[in-house]
């Protein structure tokens, strides 16, 4: 059976869902090694024990460095392991490491991956979600970005014995890219926005008060996102926004209110498993794809949806 | 203004031509391969676009004998890519037209466009969407970084330029951060769509655009044989490609008075909550 490679840029004390998702998957093979770019805490260290991995490679970076050192982690780690296949998150960042990987190592990269079999065929999403494709390497190294909420997260085992070892890099010529700022941005207490089972979505409509959106995100204990002409608007921050140039979300529940459903939009939550949509124009273009729609006013609906959530928790 | 200082810039801005997203898009059955009939250019390239043009405008303009050369790969009608971007300002085009290409994943893609860029020869930047909108893998411009041994600042979120240390900075998203990353040139810039407004071309742009040239070359004239792209370049194969059944429309209520109610219900039933 193939070994498989999971790598991580960055590991906190609770690794996130997205990152549990590829322990998950890595656990289906017979071998399999996570390597990470920074420090790994013994908190990270014993949830990881969890997922039957038989290896850990450490190699934290000194200082702040763009993704030179990402790349010099992962082309050691991939060669140490000797790995057929290597998982990593979706994201622009990870996705961009995996593919120029790819390059060096004369491998192949498939991207939006939902599922890796042990045959190593991936299934993947294609043109925004409306096709679902498969594919598989021709030769050389596969590295797979897979997309969040695709696999169930199921630890296997605990107490497992984890093998840790510090990986050698090769000390990395000057960086070509310098960071020269770094802004935290403000952390919030809800769900993010890509695992989240419940996303709460608000555009014009909502006409410069995220309030009530917030409210229902939080009576239904979801993630709040917002169309690209709502984060234009900056009514919100730019994170939040969903669709072609934003994030992608494929939650159980979807809730859009005040959006009008524009392509570019659709494409960041059409694969979501269930669609419900408030609009006040019944001709919006969200009703065709919602299972649930209300034409009404979102500053009246959602409040009531809210208020009748609690009561009924009460 | 001071802008003496500036040697002047080669920058390639790479264009697609892809599947307009207005309509609905589909994967050929039997070649597994996007039906490209009804293309234009890539909307997320026409933020590239004006990066290339809006630098060089802030650097002296053309006038000072700054390039910007829109280039693209692909089958003859690839080309109309090209002839949009020289529209909105760019000064030259080229067109690398094989239809060996047809099928390149993004190994091949950017092996393809790596041996355009250096065809072109002394690119100072090279600066691409930040994402094709037909595939929308968005790993091609860090890709070519990789071969061409440039920096890689991809992600733009804002562009500054700063003429006499040639040096570009972005703002980039970065797992809970947002970063300024610098680095000088050579570099690969990918341009989101919160970096700047594209232009709409005037009947002037339309007409001047014309008279700017577009050069077609051959793999052969850039050294690739047929089998390092296109399907047979290609790392990756597609073993099938099966559409999702359309979403239909549910239930549609109107309001009157009741419908946060409604919701609640509905959710129970679907034991969403
Ligand atoms: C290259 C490119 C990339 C893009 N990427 C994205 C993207 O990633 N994400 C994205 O969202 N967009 C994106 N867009 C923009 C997209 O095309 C739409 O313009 C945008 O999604 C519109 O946002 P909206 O639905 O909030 O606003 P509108 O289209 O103006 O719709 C507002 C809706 O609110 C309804 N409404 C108003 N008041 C109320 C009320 N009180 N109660 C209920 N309903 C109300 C109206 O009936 C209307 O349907 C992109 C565009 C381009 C060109």
């Amino acid at each position: 059976m193939p070994s498989a490679l999971v790598f991580f840029n960055e590991l906190s004390d609770v690794p996130s869902k997205a990152q549990r998702e590829l322990l998950t998957l890595a656990s289906r093979f017979d071998q399999s090694t996570l390597a990470v770019a920074s420090e790994v805490s013994q908190d990270a260290q014993n949830v990881v024990a969890n997922y039957g991995l038989s290896k850990l490679l450490v190699a934290p970076s000194q200082g702040d460095i763009f993704v030179d050192h990402a790349l010099s982690v992962l082309e050691a780690a991939v060669k140490q392991s000797a790995s057929d296949v290597v998982l990593v998150a979706n994201d622009n960042f990870n996705r961009e490491v995996a593919a120029r990987m790819a390059v060096r190592l004369d491998g192949a990269v498939i991207t939006d991956a939902i599922d890796v079999a042990t045959d190593l065929v991936v299934t993947k999403d294609e043109l925004a979600g409306s096709y679902s494709a498969q594919a598989q390497s021709t030769g050389g190294t596969l590295f797979v970005s897979v997309k969040p909420n695709s696999i169930d997260d199921d630890p296997q085992s605990s107490g497992q014995q984890l093998e840790v070892q510090n990986l050698a890099i090769q000390s990395a010529t000057a960086a070509q890219v310098r960071v020269v700022a770094t802004e935290a941005k403000a952390v919030s207490d809800r769900p993010k926005l890509t695992e989240a089972r419940v996303v709460v979505a608000g555009g014009r409509g909502v006409n410069g008060d995220f309030g009530p959106v917030e409210d229902l995100a939080d009576a239904l204990a979801g993630a709040v996102g917002a169309s690209r002409a709502a984060t234009d608007a900056g009514w919100i921050t730019h994170d939040a926004q969903i669709g072609q140039t934003g994030v992608t979300v494929s939650p159980q529940l979807f809730i859009s209110a005040g959006i009008s459903g524009a392509i570019q939009q659709k494409a960041g939550m059409q694969t979501s498993k269930c669609i419900v949509a408030i609009n006040k124009d019944v001709d919006a273009p969200v009703f065709e794809i919602a299972d649930f729609g209300i034409v009404g006013d979102l500053s009246k609906v959602l409040p009531q949806a809210a208020e009748e959530i609690r009561r009924r928790q009460a | 203004m001071t802008e003496e200082t500036t040697a002047p810039l080669k920058i390639v801005v790479l264009v697609k031509h892809v599947p307009d997203v207005q309509f609905d898009r589909h994967i050929d059955s039997d070649t597994l391969r996007l039906d490209r009939s009804e293309s234009v250019l890539s909307e997320l390239d026409e933020y590239a676009v004006e990066a290339a043009v809006a630098l060089v405008e802030a650097q002296g303009g053309f006038a000072a004998g700054h390039e910007v050369i829109a280039a693209t790969m692909g089958g003859k009608s690839a080309s109309n890519s090209v002839k949009r971007a020289l529209q909105m300002g760019a000064s030259s085009g080229i067109h690398l037209n094989d239809d060996a290409l047809a099928g390149s994943d993004t190994v091949a893609t950017s092996k393809a466009l790596a041996a355009l860029i250096e065809h072109v020869g002394a690119v100072d930047l090279v600066v691409t969407g930040m994402s094709s909108t037909d595939a929308e893998t968005s790993v091609v411009p860090a890709q070519l970084a990789e071969r061409l041994n440039f920096a890689q600042l991809t992600h733009a979120l804002a562009i500054d330029f700063d003429g006499a240390s040639r040096e570009v900075t972005i703002r980039r998203d970065h797992a809970e951060r947002t970063l300024s990353l610098a680095a000088t040139l050579p570099a690969v810039l990918s341009v989101t769509d919160q970096a700047n407004e594209p232009r709409y071309p005037n009947f002037k742009a339309i007409m001047a655009a014309k008279k700017k040239s577009i050069t077609e070359v051959s793999l052969a004239d850039i050294s690739l044989s047929a089998a390092e792209v296109g399907t047979a370049g290609s790392r990756t194969s597609v073993l099938n490609a099966t559409e999702r059944p359309a979403r239909e429309a549910g239930t549609v209520i109107n309001d009157s008075g009741q419908a946060g109610i409604a919701l609640v219900d509905f959710l129970a039933e679907q034991k969403l909550i």
